[in-house]
């Protein structure tokens, strides 16, 4: 890659003016959404770039508060820890739910049998 | 209308590009955890989505627009992106008027970049080229080393 074109990708990348996310797709997902019918093109762009931002947000909180900074890696449960734990991440839990094992899943069903047995 | 449920994610190489940028260098992100934030992203899209859209029906519009999406960020918390968005949005205006005075200009351009494009794809068969020589030159020493 010549250097030129290095030097260009650094800049996209570092300015906060481009958008990287395709502005088709996240219409396509604002759309799905039922009692939308229109977008106009700033809220359009607005998302998109929003979106980015939240991503961005989203890496570096769950890194930054899990346990993977001494070997350099972020994990799925960090992700669930973040979204469980932060008040502004908090509408992820459903779709970031924390993972249990087998054995203390069945442990709580049968806490909760017990419990529903003493009612 | 979404045809197939994957049409509701975003593309993963982007993602993953976003991702990369946001972290401090050499940072492993699992494939499950990218998995999810992307679900993430498409969440946060769809909730933001309809925050917005109640500011708009409030004021009794159907149309959404970017002061339902600012005081979206704001009821859901992440006053942090205001800033950012107001400056992004601004860019991106002068960007569309200036589009049009370039529009022209990008016509032109056109041959030129098509010859550029020519010059790339020869780059990049040099590239594999030098490889190719590289993984041969590895060999010999290889060979070396056991006689």
């Amino acid at each position: 890659m010549s250097d030129a074109n290095m030097e260009e990708k650094v800049e996209q990348a570092t300015s906060s003016k481009t958008i990287s996310l395709p502005i088709s797709r996240v219409r396509l997902i604002m759309k799905s959404s039922p009692d939308v019918s229109c977008i106009n093109q700033d809220a359009l762009f607005l998302t998109t770039k929003a979106t980015e931002l939240f991503v961005q947000h989203l890496a570096l909180s769950s890194f930054k508060n899990g346990s993977g900074k001494e070997t350099n890696t972020l994990s799925y449960s960090d992700l669930a820890n973040v979204a469980e734990e932060t008040e502004t991440f908090q509408f992820l839990t459903d779709i970031l739910p924390k993972k249990i094992l087998a054995r203390e899943y069945l442990k709580s069903l049968e806490e909760m049998k017990k419990e529903d047995g003493n009612l | 209308m979404a045809e197939r449920p994957e049409d509701l994610n975003l593309p993963n190489a982007v993602i993953t590009r976003i991702i990369k940028e946001a972290l401090p260098d050499g940072v492993n992100v699992s494939k499950e955890a990218r998995r999810a934030i992307s679900q993430a992203a498409s969440v946060f899209v769809l909730y933001a989505t309809s925050c917005a859209n109640n500011f708009a029906m409030k004021a009794k519009r159907k149309t959404l627009n970017a002061g339902d999406v600012m005081a979206a960020m704001e009821e859901m918390e992440f006053e942090r992106f205001l800033q950012p968005l107001c400056e992004a949005l601004e860019a991106y205006k002068k960007g569309q008027k200036g589009k049009k005075a370039a529009s022209e200009q990008k016509r032109k351009d056109k041959k030129k970049s098509e010859t550029d494009e020519n010059d790339k794809s020869r780059d990049e068969e040099e590239d594999e080229h030098m490889d190719e020589e590289q993984d041969g030159e590895n060999e010999g020493e290889e060979e070396d080393v056991e006689n």
